[in-house]
């Protein structure tokens, strides 16, 4: 009799335990849906209720008419498109010869990539920045394009190294009797297979460029090729932050990630932890 | 004759995987970071950006010695707890939530998890500033609980250098425990059943289960997602930037990375920032090589 009620009692404590962490962790998102819909002079509430009344859609409206939103969302869909294929492209055949062959240099190069992580981000930015400016490439997306899909390689050629180890080469070699040639025993046969870690590599990558503030506000100074976030951050002057067109943008910007994260997040698992298990 | 081509032909397919990726990452990573080793031993600032010159370890000396507002020690401790402090919540929030998620009877799980996982998929840069909202004195939200549900007197948060710093910990923290519980659930469902079976048989009590079988088989997976994730934090810069908006008040809210970046951006200067960057570098070097080394020793020993 007592055990189970120690048993119901575990289950109803675990309960609250989720459900609080759960709040926890929805809150401050809700509090940026919640300042989106508010009415403009009701901005500044001191109430806590999260479903204004009034709500409106205004700060939405003012966001695509009054401000050069929507060429910031287009400039960061560009960025982030570019950097994402670039990112997949690159880690998965490299993470690839790193899995299957050797090679001169093949131990160092997979210990460089990891010691990449350990570089603070000012060690980059500061030299890539001054060869910017003599490249004359401040102000260019060649330039942040560039930046940005050597930001998350490291990282994603280890993942997919370690997911490849996983693969049994036999795979290959049945591919090979079968007549491929070695390219379309990888591109047919062992990418599909891949796919949980390159999954993982396209949000990686697509999430380093999407919202990257501190290289960005480097780089790109003209307003017209700003991308989102230095946008975003211009609403939230020092002096009277426009919570109205902050919130609507933020909501903006983070649907597609929060989605894209979501529905990936089965693969998150599997991608992330069998990469580092065998790395 | 044929051997010879097939090893040929090998060897140029195995440079057309590397090739691209090895292009790039010497362009944006190996050759900045030689650049940043002579930057860090020349005077290049604003003051010398065409005529700078190699001026040896004179920089590396200022940053140990010169009386900057921080100091260089001040800011490396605020570092250190910053770090230890994030880490420590990180992954006790998170390997105590995937336990508890990972029980078998509980419901709707693929729901906790996603809920879970939000404030890791909402983007640094938004995360930071809407806690920076949240803190505000007068209409952050933070405060109005404090006075209206608790009756406790409302903190300036972002105006005194010890509440700012446990604003920035806060915002940290919560970004930063589901990495650590999608990590966890991950190793926590390869452990096989009947271990837990066979401990319940022999009548071990709950804590004898996690301390014999879970965390000692989920420690693998643990350790390097710890290093990685005391790595990331250690280089934090977003989070300290956007939520103290720059290190106020009045540059009290630095850790080291946020320190170079106003150094090297907003005071541009750049032998001294390169410097910096470099002994952050060489800390973190030493830490992980030390840390990995000593996990690797016991883990030997099981």
């Amino acid at each position: 009799m007592s055990g189970k009620k120690k048993y119901f009692s575990r289950i109803i404590v675990s309960y609250i335990i989720l459900i609080l962490f759960c709040i926890i962790a929805l809150y401050p998102v809700m509090q940026i849906v919640s300042i989106s819909l508010r009415p403009a002079d009701r901005l500044l509430s001191t109430s806590l209720e999260l479903i204004p009344s009034n709500a409106t859609f205004h700060s939405y409206e003012r966001l695509f008419t009054e401000t050069e939103f929507f060429q910031w969302l287009i400039n960061s869909t560009l960025v982030a498109f570019v950097v994402t294929l670039t990112g997949v492209v690159l880690a998965s055949t490299a993470g690839f010869a790193f899995s299957r062959f050797e090679f001169i240099g093949k131990k160092i190069g997979l210990l460089s990539l990891l010691v990449t992580q350990m570089f603070p981000a000012t060690m980059l930015l500061l030299p890539m920045y001054i060869m910017l400016v003599k490249l004359h490439l401040i102000n260019s997306y060649l330039g942040i394009i560039i930046m940005y899909s050597a930001t998350a390689l490291p990282f994603c050629i280890w993942q997919m190294k370690g997911y490849y180890d996983t693969i049994p080469t036999s795979l290959e070699e049945a591919g090979r009797i079968d007549g491929c040639n070695q390219f379309q025993t990888f591109y047919k046969i062992i990418l599909p297979l891949a796919s949980p870690a390159l999954v993982i590599t396209a949000l990686f990558s697509f999430m380093s460029a999407w919202t990257e503030y501190v290289v960005a506000a480097q780089i790109l100074q003209d307003t017209d090729l700003w991308t989102l976030p230095l946008g975003l951050k211009s609403f939230e002057a020092n002096m009277g932050t426009e919570w109205g067109l902050y919130g609507a943008a933020s909501v903006i910007i983070t649907i597609p990630v929060v989605i894209l994260f979501l529905s990936l997040s089965r693969w998150l698992v599997s991608g992330l932890t069998l990469g580092s298990v065998k790395g | 004759m044929m051997a010879k081509k097939a090893k040929f032909r090998q060897k140029a397919y195995i440079l057309f995987l590397v090739a691209p990726a090895f292009i790039i990452l010497v362009g944006v990573v190996i050759y900045p970071f030689f650049y940043n080793i002579v930057l860090s031993l020349s005077n290049m600032s604003l003051r010398h950006i065409r005529d700078w010159k190699i001026v040896g370890f004179e920089q590396y000396v200022k940053v140990f010695t010169e009386n900057t507002q921080p100091g260089f020690y001040g800011i490396f401790l605020k570092t250190i707890i910053w770090t230890v402090v994030n880490v420590f919540f990180h992954v006790v929030i998170g390997v105590f939530l995937a336990l508890v998620l990972n029980q078998k009877e509980i419901r709707g799980k693929a729901i906790f998890r996603t809920i879970l996982i939000l404030p890791w998929a909402v983007p640094q840069l938004i995360v930071a500033l809407t806690w920076r909202g949240m803190f505000n004195y007068e209409f952050g939200s933070i405060n109005l609980m404090l006075t209206h549900w608790f009756g406790l007197p409302a903190v300036q948060w972002l105006k005194n250098p010890l509440d700012a710093f446990i604003a920035v910990i806060l915002t940290n923290v919560w970004l930063g425990f589901p990495f650590m519980m999608v990590i966890a659930l991950g190793a926590l469902q390869s452990i096989p059943q009947d271990l837990y079976e066979a401990a319940e048989i022999d009548g071990a009590m709950w804590y004898h289960r996690l301390q014999k079988i879970t965390l000692p088989l989920i420690r693998p997976v643990m350790i390097p997602a710890i290093t990685l994730g005391t790595i990331w934090t250690f280089n934090n810069l977003n989070i300290i930037w956007l939520v103290s908006n720059g290190g106020e008040p009045s540059d009290n809210t630095h850790i080291l990375v946020s320190f170079v970046y106003k150094a090297a951006f907003n005071f541009y200067r750049y032998g001294y920032g390169a410097a910096l960057s470099m002994v952050i570098f060489f800390v973190l070097l030493v830490f992980s090589l030390s840390f990995m080394r000593k996990t690797k020793a016991t883990e030997a020993a099981y």
